[in-house]
This record gives structure tokens, C-alpha cells and sequence, in this order.
């Protein structure tokens, strides 16, 4: 903002600039609310934001109890911390007995001391590592593709002259139209046809489709949003429309490829039902995985919370780095540059 | 530096016409301005001059080479954007270096250049300042200076004052003709804003319906106006047009408006139409006690110096340019005095103006 009690600044500059600026200084603009109201506001944001949180924090409080704990009733809000929930996801053990266990020396590691604790000894890693590994690979991988193809979609639909273009429009949303679980039965004969069942190159594939209709909708709105005279200056100053295309107006898609790609990725991330269905041994991702972690009699609560807890850090991650992109691309623009 | 020719130059968008059949020659070094209603074409023929839109037929030249299927940016040609089109995520100085940025010019020449381009345009003090805070003359100038630091051959600019506030855009009309005599290069400007294009022009070419209606300095294009739709769209107020019997042949000195015989110049061709046009400016009437036409005073506007006398006649409503010494009142009735020289005749039929001796043919 121009200092609007600076002297008339140095020649060639509007003097209408001072001007303009100076209602600025008014302590309250039009539309903002007083003091009370927005206090009022506050309470009511927190508030929600607690109620909300609630879950989070009992899942995240509920990877730290020991099984007994988490099963207790009434439920313990103080308890004593342990990394026995984080210890059951990544490992399987099995039961000894007493004999054994005195037989095999003193345990090695912190965590053996906690698994022999509950007298059982590790048999080897779990499978929770690839698991996630999967949902890294086949989560972000399908959000890359969905985001890069609907880029160019969107340009293209937004750009050029695409015949049948609203009809094309309105075909790619109509994949959305539809619970993509009610294709479910389809896909994976069509997928065990294909060889692509349990497959991280079948998910990513299934996942892209899936996401591409959100993206190229949203990633038009952007393009849209961006002038042409943007590009056409670029043209006439010398670049191709391709190096116009990356050097001008990808940089101004930041905001809108930002928040598509965390929309994709949330729901890629996230997905159980055609995780449940066409993966099992190889390319299972976290979803399907977690509920069913069995400790003794029955789900082991811990660790399933440890893993829900790790499973929630990437997404998380990733919109708090992407944050300030995210709010200016779902203000849509509609804040004036 | 270089001569812009249009060779039979056509666009359609399906079943629109944008430009029609357009030839015209815009000479090295003038300030030409397309004047027209939006819609009319006038941008539509920049942009194909700029290579941003294909003609559908025609060939267009650039300094005698024929650049009608070249790439914006094989022209070099520099282009202002109504909207300035400033890259949000680049300083003022990136702005305007990013054609010679672009051209891969050697980092201190660009330097230089930018530098050079900013003192001209006296915004060196935002140099390295981002644009998005900018007042909109300071915007308007880094579009300028984009478009200069090339050196292209030709500017064109599209409506590049439309975007600012009226009082300022008088200042940078006045700027612009001062840096188009400074620099000299060829600029084509587009605008529907008649006040602009007569203010700056060189040479005027007024455009209608995808067609070129007449290219000719201000002074032509006001005095000798080549059709109706020219006299009505440039002067403000506009050019009063009274119904008038056609039939004339070639030699006729006065035509019959309602009854009265206005005296008229000369004319150089037969008006065959049944019915034509007598159109005469506000300030070319002269209100007077005896006068080839009469009329009652249905409304006085002061303007300063002058007033707008509106007058009902029987062949219609007339605007006069009057000095204050004239004391008129409303519903007072008052007689016209033409000034005969100043008076042009339009063929209802075709529009067009009928040629006369004081030249109402556009050469």
C-alpha cells in the first residue's frame, strides 16, 4: 500500500494514488464486524473446533494406552503412555510360554522387553511398512497423474476450440454421478481380465479416473479465471504457447493445482471400498489394513490407533505446507489479485 | 520502424463476419487509430496484424514481407493490452525486461535497456517493486515499457486507456502522443472513444459492421465525413441529421428539406434516392431571426462559453452550437441559418455522403 502520508512521491506517479488510499486508515472498513461480534465469533470457532478435534485426539490418545487400557470401562482419560501400540503395528509375535521366553537370554531391545512383558517374543516385521509404502506410492502417484492430466485438460477446454466441448464437459463430470463403488463388480472382473488386480499400477490407474473429473472441473475454474491477454502477451514477446503455457500461466495455477492436488490426494489416501475389493497380498494399501490388525481376543485397539495415527500425518503434512495456496485457490479467485 | 499493409483482409467466426474484405495501408512512423463501436472489428483486425488471430483470407505485410501465417513472435511487433496484462508473479523490472529476457540478450544489456526504458517513462523509483500494488497509470506505463524496451517495429495498442479513471486518461493520451514523436515507431491504437482518436491520430480509420468506412486525418474524417454512420459516431454532440428529398443531379446547389431549400455546396454526382440526408454539425447552424428553416427552442444547456440550444423543427429535432450572446428561451420560436460550406448530404439508400464541391466524398 502507498504511504498516504508521505509527501507527493517522485514525478510520474497518479496523485491520485494518496487519494484512494487513504479510507484505508478508517478504523472499521464496511462489512467488518465490531469488537463483540468477533469475539463472539472466536468462542464459536474454537468451540467447534474442539468438538471436532475430539476423535483425533482419542485416537491419538489411544495409540499410546496398552491394550488393557484401551478397552477399560469407564474409559481412562489419565493414564500411563506406552509405545506398545506402535510396537504391535510393526511387528507380528507369537505367544511362548514362560519356559521359553527365561530360555532365550536377556531381550535385546526396548521393544523386545515389552513384547516378552506380555509373554511373547517377535517373529518378524509386519506387513503395516508396505502397506503404507502402497498408499505412498498408489496415493500420491494417482494425485500427480489426476492433477498433470487435468492441467492440460483444463487449459485445453478453457483455451482452445474443443468440439462437443460442454458435451465433453458434462461426460466427465457425469463419472461423478454415480457411488464409484457401484462400478466396483465391473472393474474388477475387468481388472482380473486385465491383470491388474493387486497391482499398484491398477490402483494408481483406477484412482487417476476417478480423480480426473474433480480435477479437470476444478483446474478449468482456474484457468478460466486467467486472463488470455496473459499468454498473447507472451506470444507476441516472443514465446511458444508451450513456454507461454509453463512460463506465464503455471505459475498463476499454483493456488488452484495446489488445492486440487490435496483434494485428490484426500481422496486416493483415503480409500477403502476399492482397496477392500481388488487388493489383498501385494499392492494393499493402509485402509483396508489397519481395521484388521489382531492382537489377542480380538482387534488390537493400540495399534490399530497407531496406525490410523501415522496414517493421518501425510495428509496433514501436506495441507499444512500447502496451506496459504490452499485458502487463495478455495476463495476461487473470488478475492481480486 | 516499418509500413503495415492489409491486402483484402477477412476474418469470420463461423457465421460472423468480423472484418470484411479490409485493404489499408498504415504508413511508417504514423500514429493510426481505429475508431469504431465494440464489435465493429477494429480488434479483431489488430490482433490479426499482431499474429494472435489468423485472417480467414488476405495477406498482411510487414515492412513488404508477408507475415499473414507467421507467429506473434516471429513479427516483432509489441502489443499493449487493454488490461495491461502484467505478470502478477514478476517485479516491474521483470515485467519489462521479459521480452529481452526472452531473447536470451546478455544479462547487462538487458540491464541497461530496462533501465533506459523506465527513466523514459519516469517510473524507475518502482523498478523493482511488484506490480500488483500499482496505481493504474503506473501499470499503464510498465505495459508501455514492456511494449518499447523491444524496439519492435510497430506498436499496437488495444483500447491501452480504457482501464483508467476519464481526468487521467486525458494525461496519458497526452504522454502517449508525446512518446509516439519521441520514439517514431509505427502504432496502430484501437479505441471506440472518438475524443482519443481525434485527439492523437495521425490518420483515423473509422470502422462499422466488419467494414472499413474511411481512413482519413481528423480533420477530414469530422469535415467530410464518408458515410452517415461516420458523422454520427465522430463529434460530440453529434452531427444533426434532417430528412431531405433526394432526386438531385449532379450541379444542384440546395436541397429540399421540408418544404424549405437549404442551400448546399455544390454537388459532383446525381443523389438518385427518393430520400436523403442533409447532415449538419451543431456548431455549422447559426440561429437567426430569419432562416432557411424555423423551429421552437425546446431546451438551452450551458456549456461555459457556449450553449446547446435544442430546437423542434418540422423536420426534426436539431442540436445548436450557439454562443452565450445569443439570448434564447425556452418555446420561443427562432430561425436556422446553415453555414452552406460546412453541410454534408447522405443518400438515405446507401448511407454514403454525396460528393460537393467542399470535398463531403472523401477525396
Amino acid at each position: 500500500m502507498t504511504d498516504a502520508a508521505a509527501p507527493a512521491p517522485a514525478s510520474g506517479t497518479t496523485s491520485a494514488t494518496p487519494a484512494k488510499s487513504a479510507p484505508r486508515r478508517l478504523p472499521l472498513k464496511p462489512g467488518e464486524a465490531s469488537g463483540g461480534a468477533r469475539f463472539f465469533a472466536g468462542l464459536l470457532v474454537i468451540g467447534y473446533a474442539l468438538i471436532a478435534m475430539i476423535p483425533l485426539v482419542w485416537i491419538f490418545a489411544t495409540s499410546f494406552k496398552s491394550p488393557p487400557d484401551s478397552i477399560a470401562y469407564p474409559p481412562e482419560v489419565i493414564f500411563e503412555p506406552t509405545l506398545e501400540g506402535y510396537v504391535n503395528l510393526f511387528t507380528s509375535r507369537t505367544r511362548q510360554t514362560a519356559e521359553y521366553i527365561e530360555s532365550l537370554g536377556p531381550p535385546q531391545t526396548w521393544y523386545e522387553e515389552l513384547v516378552r512383558k506380555r509373554n511373547m517374543v517377535i517373529s518378524g516385521p509386519s506387513r503395516f511398512a508396505d502397506r503404507y509404502w502402497n498408499s505412498v506410492v498408489i496415493g500420491f502417484g494417482s494425485t500427480f497423474l489426476a492433477v498433470f492430466l487435468g492441467t492440460l485438460a483444463a487449459y485445453a477446454f478453457s483455451r482452445f476450440k474443443v468440439p462437443l466441448k460442454d458435451d465433453l464437459m458434462f461426460f466427465i463430470l457425469s463419472t461423478r454421478m454415480m457411488p464409484p463403488i457401484a462400478v466396483a463388480i465391473p472393474i474388477y472382473l475387468m481388472y482380473r481380465e486385465l491383470g491388474l488386480s493387486d497391482t499398484a499400477a491398477g490402483m494408481i490407474l483406477l484412482y487417476t479416473a476417478v480423480n480426473l473429473s474433480l480435477s479437470v472441473w476444478l483446474l478449468k475454474g482456474f484457468v478460466d479465471e486467467i486472463p488470455r491477454e496473459y499468454e498473447e502477451a507472451a506470444v507476441v514477446d516472443g514465446y511458444t504457447r508451450l513456454q507461454a503455457f509453463r512460463k506465464v500461466i503455471l505459475p498463476q495455477m499454483r493456488a488452484g493445482i495446489a488445492a486440487t492436488a490435496i483434494f485428490c490426494l484426500i481422496f486416493a489416501w483415503n480409500e477403502y471400498a476399492f482397496a477392500l475389493l481388488l487388493t489383498s497380498g501385494e499392492a494393499q494399501t493402509a485402509p483396508p489394513f489397519i481395521p484388521i490388525i489382531i492382537g489377542e481376543g480380538g482387534l488390537d485397539w493400540p495399534a490399530v490407533a497407531a496406525g490410523t495415527t501415522l496414517f493421518l500425518l501425510p495428509v496433514v503434512i501436506f495441507t499444512v505446507l500447502l496451506r496459504n495456496q490452499l485458502l487463495r485457490g478455495i476463495t476461487f479467485g473470488a478475492v481480486r489479485k | 520502424m516499418a509500413e503495415i499493409v492489409l491486402e483484402n483482409v477477412h476474418k469470420a467466426f463461423g457465421d460472423f463476419t468480423a472484418v470484411r474484405d479490409s485493404s489499408f495501408t498504415i504508413r511508417d512512423g504514423e500514429f493510426f487509430v481505429m475508431l469504431g463501436p465494440s464489435g465493429c472489428g477494429k480488434t479483431t483486425t489488430l490482433r490479426m496484424i499482431a499474429g494472435l488471430e489468423l485472417p480467414s483470407s488476405g495477406r498482411i505485410l510487414l515492412d513488404g514481407e508477408d507475415v499473414t501465417w507467421k507467429r506473434g513472435a516471429e513479427r516483432d511487433i509489441a502489443f499493449v493490452f487493454q488490461l495491461f496484462a502484467l505478470y502478477p508473479h514478476m517485479s516491474v523490472r521483470r515485467n519489462i525486461s521479459f521480452p529481452l529476457r526472452i531473447a536470451g540478450l546478455p544479462r547487462r544489456e538487458v540491464r541497461a535497456r530496462t533501465e533506459e526504458v523506465a527513466k523514459l517513462l519516469r517510473i524507475e523509483h518502482l523498478l523493482d517493486k511488484g506490480v500488483g500494488g500499482l496505481a493504474a497509470g503506473d501499470r499503464q506505463r510498465v505495459a508501455l515499457g514492456r511494449a518499447i524496451v523491444r524496439r519492435a517495429k510497430a506498436f499496437l495498442m488495444d483500447e491501452p486507456l480504457g482501464a483508467l479513471d476519464a481526468e487521467f486518461r486525458d494525461v496519458m493520451c497526452e504522454e502517449l502522443r508525446v512518446l509516439h514523436n519521441r520514439i517514431g515507431a509505427t502504432t496502430v491504437y484501437v479505441t471506440h472513444d472518438q475524443v482519443e482518436a481525434m485527439s492523437m491520430a495521425d490518420r483515423i480509420c473509422v470502422m462499422n459492421h466488419a467494414e472499413v468506412l474511411q481512413i482519413g486525418s481528423p480533420g477530414e474524417v469530422y469535415d467530410r465525413p464518408a458515410t452517415k454512420f461516420v458523422a454520427g459516431f465522430v463529434g460530440s454532440p453529434s452531427m444533426n441529421f434532417l430528412a431531405a428529398r433526394g432526386g438531385l443531379p449532379a450541379g444542384a446547389r440546395a436541397i429540399r428539406v421540408n418544404g424549405s431549400e437549404i442551400a448546399i455546396p455544390e454537388t459532383r454526382a446525381p443523389l438518385d434516392a427518393a430520400e436523403a440526408f442533409l447532415g449538419a454539425r451543431p456548431e455549422h447552424i447559426r440561429i437567426a431571426d430569419e432562416g432557411a428553416l424555423r423551429g421552437r427552442v425546446f431546451g438551452v444547456e450551458y456549456m461555459g462559453a457556449r450553449q446547446l440550444v435544442t430546437v423542434e423543427t418540422e423536420a426534426g429535432r436539431l442540436r445548436v452550437r450557439a454562443p452565450n450572446t445569443v439570448r434564447v428561451s425556452d418555446g420561443e420560436t427562432v430561425g436556422l441559418d446553415f453555414l452552406t460550406e460546412r453541410l454534408s448530404v447522405f443518400d438515405a439508400a446507401t448511407d454514403r455522403a454525396v460528393p460537393t464541391a467542399a470535398g463531403g466524398a472523401n477525396g
